[in-house]
């Protein structure tokens, strides 16, 4: 099984179409939104529904604010305590 | 390629839409359902990268406007999935299709009786969940709060503008229910290769994934 820090790599790849290896540069401080025009609210919607089918979670909608999506860590430090969860 | 008129009928009379098409009086000839939403943005540009290569291997192609969508002349609130599909069955009469390849969404409304391919299919109940989400992340930006299960009544009472985007209730209602036809033939992303474009922020291309898919479907139809 991959770890979440993969996972949610491989995904901010596809959403940003990153190269390979590109987003294994991202650091805990790599601002998200805020930083990347090209996320908006659709591909927003789009990077949490897909990080819902491959990490097997579930987002609710009132978790959805800026600070979640600030920065990779914000975001990975998210993904993770849900993933305990579940 | 050229552009192509084909006549739609509707429930308020029949109109003229417009198909992209590759259109050489060849014997295989495939319809292509395109996908839904913003997804028919993101996918356009590989959707038409797909026609090229099956241009070169032989087979002509066909890529309709659905009613109220891109150059359609018709408003978006007045069409339901159901106009949809019957749309897409006049298509494929309309230009005499053998096959179909129906592209996310598109396969929620591709016509029934055609053999041929689903690509990455999704339930009508997953698009709308994703759209309504788009609404509230923009809405917070916003400064406002909006829930899934309001918007959501709301839309299957009035009708809902998602994503620019305005859907009638009518509409609403049936996408909800829409789950893509066992019968075809389902292409998954594991299969072409590399990530979904229409996951992308921003529209792309890929031409591995494109000669992937224009493989797959080049191969079936031959044999």
């Amino acid at each position: 099984m991959h770890s979440t820090d993969q996972l949610l790599r491989r995904i901010l790849t596809d959403v940003l179409g990153l190269k390979a290896g590109q987003a294994d540069g991202f650091t805990a401080e790599t601002g998200l939104f805020g930083h990347l025009p090209e996320l908006d609210s659709m591909a927003v919607a789009g990077l949490l529904t897909e990080m819902e089918d491959r990490l097997d979670i579930v987002i609710e909608d009132d978790e959805i604010d800026g600070e979640l999506l600030e920065s990779f860590g914000s975001l990975l430090a998210f993904a993770e305590g849900k993933r305990a969860e579940s | 390629m050229t552009p192509a008129a084909w006549p739609c009928p509707l429930p308020g009379g029949t109109v003229e839409e417009y198909a992209l098409a590759f259109d050489s009086g060849r014997p295989s000839r495939l319809l292509i359902v395109p996908a839904l939403f913003d997804e028919a943005n993101r996918m356009r540009r590989f959707t038409v990268e797909v026609m090229r290569r099956l241009d070169l291997a032989g087979i002509d192609s066909f890529l309709p406007d659905l009613p109220g969508c891109n150059e359609s002349l018709q408003p978006l609130e007045q069409q339901t999935p159901q106009s949809w599909r019957a749309a897409m069955e006049d298509a494929a009469t309309h230009f005499a299709a053998t096959h179909v390849l129906a592209v996310r969404g598109g396969a929620l409304v591709a016509p029934d009786e055609l053999p041929g391919w689903h690509y990455a299919p999704v339930k009508g109940a997953n698009i709308l969940r994703q759209q309504i989400r788009g609404r509230i992340v923009a809405s917070r930006e916003a400064g406002a709060t909006e829930t899934q299960e309001h918007l959501m009544a709301t839309a299957l009472a009035t009708g809902i503008e998602l994503a620019g985007h305005r859907l009638s209730a009518e509409f609403v209602g049936q996408l909800q229910e829409l789950i893509p036809a066992a019968r075809l033939e389902v292409i998954l992303q594991e299969t072409i290769g590399g990530g979904g474009l229409w996951l992308r922020a921003e529209p792309d291309e890929d031409r591995a994934q494109a000669d992937a898919l224009a493989a797959i479907v080049a191969v079936g139809i031959r044999s």
